[in-house]
């Protein structure tokens, strides 16, 4: 029996969610909608009679000082348009399982519940709209069914699995086949791999089962396997001569610095799921970074809530399990004005892109309970139809579960967490390979859709089990699912599995699926089997699914999947490990010198200013920023807003993991895609150097700093693609090795490149974030960019080159940009640094900025609009760099600070043997005031400034 | 004399209680964090205990609605230990998430744990916003017999809330209160006076961001006391204007009430 309850606002009261909806129906230009009703619909499955249906609506479902309920359909609507949204069957649905919870809690016969929403459009709508409507704004089609009329659903049928061990012939195919197998299988392998296969299979003198084609492939993708990154390149010139050869790239650049700095308080780095550092004795800290682009590029929601997820589980998978203390984003989108009827098919708008990736951001990280601390947006058209989302989580563990142990020979394989269901599947393969227009519905399949709230259990049990020492080892299930948990974590042993033992959301899935299902919220634990018993009762005693599965340990290193204890796979670690060629790859790179025109001169640039401020990638994010918890778990001591209207700009995050210590971790972050287009090592340099300059400026700890990068590329198979791949890996060395940061974790996502309908391919722009984490000893020491006091005096710190490369003056001003980006010096940089972070920790320091987009005259203008403060600043007249380069030039290394009349000589005397002028004051007029020789150059009050700074994402 | 003791009410999805708990040792509190679960195996278990807090989070998600699937759980599970907890002079605290569990529990606004009664006259609606956020607001305190807070005061705290408009059922709840002092805490500007969003940060109906019960031994509110325990806990310390974390207050008071 299925009862349908409809939930809706009483008239008296409001809606605000179908206001919501109203105003983005007025953002896609649709006036004709004049308001919009909703209800949330519950549809009741199980033996249950009306009377119960009518108490669950009213005692549970319904909230009786708002709302009304009615049981059965209110049917198509007279004076309104119809939508009804209803999630796919066999999509997750948290909503439902917790009423479902609660329902047994009431004492009632219940057997499934399924929810949707329901929307009424009132006005003058026709098919067309409503359609428009329905897909652009609604509705899902990857995850969701929309309704014209009111639909209610059939009872759930599960469909039977009938068993059979499928065979795949692949010892007598050639070349063409073997390619052919490789792309109908969504393998994404090249013919030197498959060839490999084909020749391990003849070895064992047998053909192969699917299942072991599709561990192999996700062992062996690019996004588990690192292969780009880890090959041989050879560089070539334009003319095709060989300038350079380097064998391993990656352990020749960013492994290489962090082993030649070899820092003892490295504790962890790049051998586990998250780069481990000291935070004192008896903790330590990590820090990983992902990228989740091309599930968020599909189902924003769904991609970015699984993509912080997935993250959080990387500590949570480290050592012995970190328990996560913040998360970190970062985000790249297409330009949120473009017009809808200009964004190509099998793509989102990204006004609604970045909305949904907040909303899946906002929600699993809150409901986790983890504070958002730190992130940054930049905006680019190739981004339109390739997002990126890029996730990080810090995590704290005991100083003496800080390393990965082995699982033990009979450790019990135990998964713990989320039911395994058809999500995600192929997603390993499938973020290695290109997006096209169809992928929208081709990969639909390998969209996840998460539930915090089962994470947030998995994170509470697995701890009490972590403390009270019970298992052995432990790992998340990521990209490649049980296949590769299991198969890194029993790499050396070997490993027996019974797959049919997997906890399923659904019957129906095939051995193969189970293995390679990229099911979130599921974790595996190697367990000694006398805790077995204790373990599994943690997990019950806080309703979490346990299973063992298998057990560690086999003859010779062999991995064995069995199902209803028929074999059905067979491999061994060795081949799975270390069987993957590598490949030499080709890259093409010169530079070519093209200097930026000179921008005309004027005698006013306050509008220059207003513009860049407003220019999205320096706009305010507080409309991100709000709606994140960025205070859970009482450790914040610097927030991302700051200042005397707790609105302006942070530079980097404070927090205090430990409550009962002063101890802080600073958390920061650096990227400039726009320089990348114009100079990859030059852009890598920046990079590292705003992470770090973020960090030194609220007073992070330089000689405790760790740095973790991530590549977004495209698709480096292309020569010049991974010309410029070399180009930022080989700065990531140098920068490494000058500022002595050694890098401790890092990831890479290639092939982001996307094709449209015209046959016409779109690489996103070669896009480096680097993150940054430093522990500081003393978190009450550090401080903000807002300006404190009239009086005080500003000191510009750094060399200013006078050049305009890629600056966002250029931008603004609509100019042609050359190549000559600002150069970096790294070691010139450390120096000023240390000094600057000896001041801060001196106390001499009252306010710091760094100086980024829009330079000297951007940061003057935050810092004063932050303190409700003006400045009146001075440039300098015996320079070679010209008013706009000295006004908006983008060098790394410069810092504004603000000192007191009583400090103002220690500080002075503290920066002597540096690049450093006093520049002027901090004023009481309420304006930013900036002089050149020819007079004054910028002149407004900070309300404009602020305004134009937060008028863009004023949404 | 012997040290008061705290429970900290915790299940799927509660993620304040760990600070929470923290605040209250803090206090002087002897603080224990324990899982519904383990309430619901043995409900006498609760009488161990003076003060009871229902931390923040998201319980359960917030599925449904905010706090409803944990208040359904005590209705239908703790009923009776709670109905007893309250009626012996002890002290129960509703922070955010445990606010909206303490509404539809009805252990507010009336102190009456009963499935038929619970979340009739009050609750806690959506942001007018629509959305969830965290900022920091100011509040003063309005009750005299509420135990947590110093009538008359002006403080600081954060809140970070989807679902924190107060609504009462009609004109006749909302005198009720009134008569009762259970308007406990309003959002104000710092120099105490009413105002619009974000003054007032979601619509909640005549500013209230915190009502107690008819004995001012319960107490529920949307703001976040255990946030503000140290100085370097507010937005504005680096400017050396913060004295003092008024989050603490509330922890301290119900010390001193049952020491």
């Amino acid at each position: 029996m299925i009862y349908r309850v409809e939930i809706r606002s009483k008239n008296s009261f409001g809606d605000p969610h179908a206001d919501m909806v109203h105003h983005q129906i007025g953002e896609l230009g649709m006036e004709s909608v004049i308001g919009v009703r909703s209800a949330r619909l519950f549809f009741l499955i199980g033996q249950l009679t009306e009377v119960d249906a009518e108490r669950i609506a009213d005692e549970l479902l319904t909230d009786p000082v708002i709302e009304e309920y009615s049981v059965g359909s209110s049917g198509q609507p007279e004076d309104a348009a119809l939508i009804e949204v209803h999630l796919k069957a066999g999509v997750m649905d948290p909503v439902a399982a917790s009423a479902v919870k609660a329902v047994t809690d009431m004492g009632l016969p219940i057997e499934g519940i399924r929810t949707a929403r329901r929307y009424e459009l009132l006005g003058d709508v026709n098919d067309e709209q409503k359609r428009k409507v329905a897909v652009k704004l609604l509705a899902n089609a990857v995850i969701e069914d929309m309704y014209f009329e009111d639909h209610t659903p059939l009872e759930m049928s599960a469909h039977s699995y009938d068993f059979e061990v499928i065979e795949v012939p692949i010892r007598d195919l050639d070349d063409e086949a073997l390619m052919k197998l490789s792309v109908d299988g969504d393998m994404f392998l090249n013919i030197t791999e498959m060839k490999a296969i084909q020749d391990y299979f003849k070895s064992l003198g047998r053909e192969a089962r699917d299942v072991e084609l599709e561990m192999i492939a996700q062992t062996w993708s690019e996004h588990c396997g690192h292969k780009t990154f880890r090959s041989d390149v050879v560089v070539r010139n334009n003319a095709g001569e060989i300038v350079e050869e380097i064998p391993n790239l990656l352990k020749n650049t960013v492994f290489g610095s962090t082993n030649e700095l070899n820092k003892p308080w490295c504790l962890n780095v790049f051998e586990d799921n998250a780069g481990v550092i000291e935070f004192d004795e008896t903790h330590a800290v990590c820090f990983k970074v992902e990228t989740h682009n091309h599930p968020s590029a599909i189902e924003p929601y769904g991609g970015a809530a699984t993509g912080i997820g997935g993250v959080v589980r990387d500590p949570m998978g480290t050592g012995l399990g970190a328990s996560p203390v913040a998360n970190t984003d970062v985000f790249c989108f297409g330009p949120t004005d473009m017009p809808l009827d200009d964004v190509p098919k099998g793509v989102l708008h990204p006004r609604r892109v970045m909305r949904r990736v907040v909303a899946g951001v906002r929600d699993y990280g809150n409901r986790m309970g983890i504070p958002t601390v730190n992130g940054a947006v930049y905006f680019d058209k190739r981004y339109l139809g390739n997002p990126l989302v890029y996730c990080g989580t810090i995590g704290m563990l005991p100083a003496d579960k800080c390393t990965k142990r082995q699982p033990a020979p009979g450790d019990a394989i135990i998964c713990v967490g989320g039911r395994t269901g058809r999500d995600g599947i192929h997603g390993a393969t499938f973020s290695s390979g290109e997006l096209t227009h169809e992928h929208e519905t081709e990969f639909s399949h390998a969209v996840q859709i998460g539930n915090a709230i089962t994470e947030k259990k998995v994170l509470d049990t697995i701890m009490q089990a972590r403390d009270l020492d019970l298992y052995s080892s432990i790992t998340d299930c990521g990209a490649g699912g049980l296949s590769s948990a299991v198969g890194e974590m029993g790499e050396q042993i070997g490993a027996e599995v019974h797959i049919d033992r997997v906890p399923l959301k659904y019957d129906g899935l095939t051995y193969s699926e189970i293995w390679i299902s990229e099911a979130q919220e599921r974790m595996v634990l190697a367990v000694p089997p006398e805790n077995v018993e204790r373990i599994l009762k943690i997990f019950a005693d806080e309703d979490v699914d346990a299973t063992v599965i298998g057990t560690y340990g086999t003859e010779n290193r062999k991995l064995r999947l069995f199902y209803d204890s028929t074999e059905v796979l067979e491999l061994d670690m060795e081949f799975l490990h270390d069987g993957l060629p590598r490949p030499t790859k080709e890259a093409i790179y010169e530079k070519v010198d093209t200097p930026s025109p000179t921008p005309p001169q004027r005698d006013d640039y306050t509008q220059t200013l207003l513009n860049i401020l407003a220019s999205p990638n320096v706009a305010s994010k507080e409309w991100i920023i709000r709606q994140y918890d960025h205070e859970v778990q009482g450790g914040s001591v610097i927030k991302p807003l700051v200042g005397v209207t707790e609105d302006g700009p942070g530079d980097a995050a404070v927090v205090r993991p430990v409550l009962e210590s002063s101890k802080g971790v600073v958390i920061s972050c650096g990227m400039n895609p726009h320089l990348g287009d114009l100079d990859p090592y030059q852009s890598a340099l920046h990079a590292v150097d705003e992470a770090l300059r973020n960090s030194i400026a609220v007073g992070g700890n330089l000689e405790r700093t760790a740095i973790l990068d991530n590549f977004c590329w495209g698709n480096c198979n292309k020569p010049d693609r991974m010309g410029t791949f070399v180009q930022a890996a080989k700065a990531c060395y140098d920068a490494a090795m000058a500022y002595q940061t050694p890098f401790v974790s890092g990831k890479d996502s290639l092939n982001n490149e996307f094709q449209t309908d015209t046959g016409e391919t779109i690489a996103i722009p070669s896009t480096l974030l680097i993150s940054a984490m430093s522990v500081v000893d003393d978190a009450a020491k550090c401080v903000t960019a807002d300006a404190k006091e009239a009086g005080n005096s500003m000191f510009l710190l750094g060399e200013t080159s006078g050049k305009l490369g890629g600056s966002h003056y250029l931008l603004v001003e609509g100019l042609e940009t050359g190549n000559d980006v600002p150069e970096v010096d790294p070691t010139a940089n450390r120096k000023l640094m240390l000094t600057l972070q000896k001041a801060i920790e001196d106390g001499i320091v009252r306010s710091c900025h760094d100086l980024s987009e829009g330079g000297l005259a951007a940061a003057a203008a935050e810092m004063a609009f932050s303190g409700g403060m003006g400045v009146e600043l001075q440039l300098d007249n015996n320079t070679t760099a010209s008013e706009q380069a000295q006004l908006f030039g983008e060098d790394a290394g410069r810092f504004l600070v603000e000192v007191t009349a009583e400090n103002r000589d220690a500080f002075a005397e503290a920066v002597k043997d540096l690049p450093a002028a006093e520049i002027g004051k901090v004023t009481d007029t309420g304006q930013v005031v900036i002089r050149g020789d020819s007079g004054t150059l910028i002149n407004t009050p900070i309300e404009a400034a602020k305004e134009a700074w937060q008028g863009t994402f004023d949404w | 004399m012997a040290i008061p003791k705290a429970l900290v009410l915790r299940t799927a999805g509660t993620n304040c209680d760990r600070e929470t708990e923290y605040a209250l040792t803090q206090a002087g509190f002897e603080a224990e964090r324990i899982h519904v679960a383990r309430l619901i195996e043995n409900p006498a278990a609760i009488a161990n205990f003076q003060f009871m807090v229902i931390p923040g989070g998201f319980s359960y998600g917030d599925d449904v609605a905010a706090g409803k699937i944990l208040a359904n759980q005590i209705l239908h599970h703790l009923g009776d230990a709670v109905n007893e907890f309250i009626s012996n002079d002890k002290l129960v605290l509703g922070i955010c998430n445990g606010f909206q569990v303490m509404i539809k529990a009805g252990l507010l606004p009336w102190a009456n744990v009963s499935p038929d009664q619970a979340n009739r006259d009050a609750t806690l609606a959506w942001n007018d916003c629509g959305k969830f956020e965290d900022r920091w607001i100011h509040l003063r305190c309005d009750s005299d017999k509420c135990v947590f807070l110093p009538k008359g005061e002006i403080i600081a705290l954060p809140i970070a809330h989807g679902e924190g408009k107060f609504v009462p059922r009609d004109d006749a709840v909302m005198q009720r209160l009134l008569d009762g002092d259970q308007a406990a805490l309003r959002y104000v500007d710092a120099e105490g006076n009413p105002g619009s969003y974000p003054v007032n940060p979601n619509g909640s109906i005549d500013d209230i961001a915190g009502i107690c019960d008819p004995s001012g031994r319960l107490m529920g509110l949307m703001p976040h006391p255990e946030r503000f325990i140290e100085v370097t806990h507010h937005p504005q310390w680096t400017r050396g204007n913060v004295q003092k974390a008024d989050g603490m207050i509330m922890f301290q008071r119900a010390f001193e009430y049952l020491k």
